[in-house]
């Protein structure tokens, strides 16, 4: 799993989203959005709810249509492909609210999340993996995952993404509804996960931890891109502060 | 006390029948998220192949399934390409729309099962179509206890599939959250149509058992389609364990309202049960099950 990264300054970029317009019937959710992840980056998109964080991922995975722009993920469009093929480019999504599948185990939940023909080579390597990351999994992996606990549907949907032995990992929103211990540790994991070399966009709203561990971020206010820059530039700007920090 | 016994057990091996005629029905209502009204139809579609086969070929009615059961899986497979599929597609139609096109398509099977056939009704009679053995004074029809065992071999058969494959998985997937199913990799669309060929296959194979103890006209696929629909209620919608004790509640249901209270009344103490069920436990069987 363990992928050895270039220095900062000679990183490629993976992700490119360009001039993205979006919207759900008449309304337009995004306007012009535009931003990039490069290779080994943990990269933010903050916002208020409805701002269009969760849209801006569901349009990387293929599952809302572009009005206008382009995604494109290591030179592939990806706008260009249906949703169920975005994976094997090495894009996983964890959804808002997990999504899991609640009448499947949470073995079964995790082999679903190895169909990719080289993921699926490698499911039991993968999975040893993962219930070592996550050892509550392991305890219960007979056990059907609408019968989990917040914390540890989370750890199962983390998990079910990282199956597909992704390059880029989008986790939408991981913190919410979690107590304030488990979230420490479902951030803990993602740095984990981001060491071994896997990409990861991130949307949250819990701003102040995001904000130490990421490498850059992004403001979406109102379906726009409104601010960008690296993490401490962000704890250091006034309207940051003002907006989503409180102090 | 024996003819309730033989009630009983008239009753379980109908059940038996009526459960493969139900999960059928009910993969179909998970995957796609609506009811296939056409569904006793194409169980008449396979009757009469196995009739075909049988009357001009000569070919035993149990040998027929593997040519009932391969022909509806491809005219399921057809039907979801070509017809319900499409439907998706065009945004200002609602999803709910894809039951009225299984309405007509139910129509069309009939007519054109009336067009070739005509209205007469056909049977097949083999030498164990009346045989029985009597065990303790209770007779056990022949037909049916086949009919019952490749039931519950196809039943098995299913279920172990669904668990144990990575195909039978995805299945369960895009019952349980198509979306999500979507971005762990799974063409959904294919999905539906796999799983609308299996269900179509697995109400031809009741089809093909029920004909030796069966009568066949054209319009035999509605009262079925009915049937499918009240087992699947029972089940609980969408879960297809409950679909096997629907089966076999209705069933029981029916032998015991023909034999205790009289033979017209076997439909409907089948609706009655139904009624009472949605009034009582409207979430069906699953909800006492939790399976």
């Amino acid at each position: 799993m363990l992928r050895l990264l270039r220095p900062i300054w000679e990183r490629t970029i993976v992700l490119k989203v360009e001039h993205l317009d979006v919207f759900y019937g008449d309304l337009q959710i995004l306007w012009d959005v535009s931003f990039e992840v490069k290779e080994g980056e943990i990269v933010v998109l903050l916002g208020a709810n409805g701002a269009g964080k969760s849209t801006t991922l569901k349009a990387v995975s293929s599952l809302l249509k572009l009005a206008n722009g382009s995604i494109e993920f290591q030179g592939s469009r990806l706008d260009q492909v249906r949703s169920h093929k975005v994976i094997e480019f090495g894009v996983a999504h964890v959804p808002e609210g997990r999504r899991l599948f609640p009448e499947m185990t949470v073995e079964e939940n995790l082999i679903i999340g190895s169909l990719t023909p080289e993921a699926k080579a490698k499911r039991k390597e993968t999975m040893k993996r993962i219930y070592e990351l996550f050892p509550r999994l392991d305890e219960r992996k007979r056990q059907n995952a609408g019968t989990l606990s917040g914390g540890e549907q989370q750890m199962l949907a983390i998990g079910r993404g990282m199956m597909s032995l992704p390059k880029l990992l989008m986790l939408d929103e991981p913190s919410l509804g979690l107590a304030p211990i488990l979230v420490m540790d479902i951030f803990r994991i993602v740095q984990m996960i981001n060491k071994e070399g896997v990409t990861i966009l991130l949307v949250e709203q819990n701003v102040k931890h995001t904000l130490t561990m990421c490498d850059r971020a992004y403001v979406l206010e109102n379906g726009r891109i409104t601010l960008s820059g690296t993490g401490n530039e962000f704890l250091n700007n006034d309207h940051i502060k003002e907006a989503y920090l409180g102090i | 006390m024996e003819v309730f016994l033989q009630t009983l057990v008239a009753g379980i091996l109908k059940g038996g029948l009526y459960a493969l005629i139900g999960i059928g029905m009910t993969l179909i209502m998970g995957v796609m998220g609506i009811i296939n009204l056409a569904h006793g139809q194409m169980m008449m579609v396979a009757m009469y192949i196995t009739y075909v086969f049988f009357h001009y070929i000569g070919l035993d009615p149990y040998a027929t399934l593997l040519i009932s059961m391969p022909s509806l899986f491809l005219l399921g497979v057809f039907i979801q390409m070509f017809l319900l599929n499409p439907l998706m597609k065009v945004e200002s139609i609602l999803p709910e729309n894809q039951v009225l096109m299984t309405v007509g398509i139910g129509m069309v099977l009939t007519e054109i099962a009336r067009f070739i056939f005509t209205s007469n009704y056909l049977s097949v009679k083999t030498s164990y179509s009346t045989a029985a053995i009597h065990i303790g004074g209770i007779s056990f029809s022949v037909a049916l206890m086949i009919a019952f065992i490749f039931a519950c071999s196809l039943t098995v058969g299913l279920f172990v599939f669904l668990i144990k494959t990575d195909l039978g998985r995805s299945i369960r997937a895009v019952s349980q959250d198509g979306e999500a199913a979507e971005i762990m990799g799974i063409n959904a669309e294919q999905i539906k149509i796999v799983t609308m060929g299996l269900g179509a296959a697995l109400v031809a194979a009741a089809g093909s058992l029920l004909l030796p103890i069966y009568y066949l006209f054209p319009d035999i696929g509605g009262p079925f389609t009915r049937k499918a629909f009240v087992i699947t209620i029972l089940g609980g919608l969408g879960s297809t364990v409950g679909a096997i004790f629907g089966g076999v509640a209705l069933g029981l249901a029916e032998a015991f309202g023909a034999t205790y209270i009289g033979m017209d009344f076997e439909d409907m103490i089948g609706l009655i049960l139904f009624l009472l069920v949605l009034i009582f436990i409207p979430g069906g069987f699953k909800r006492l099950t939790k399976v």
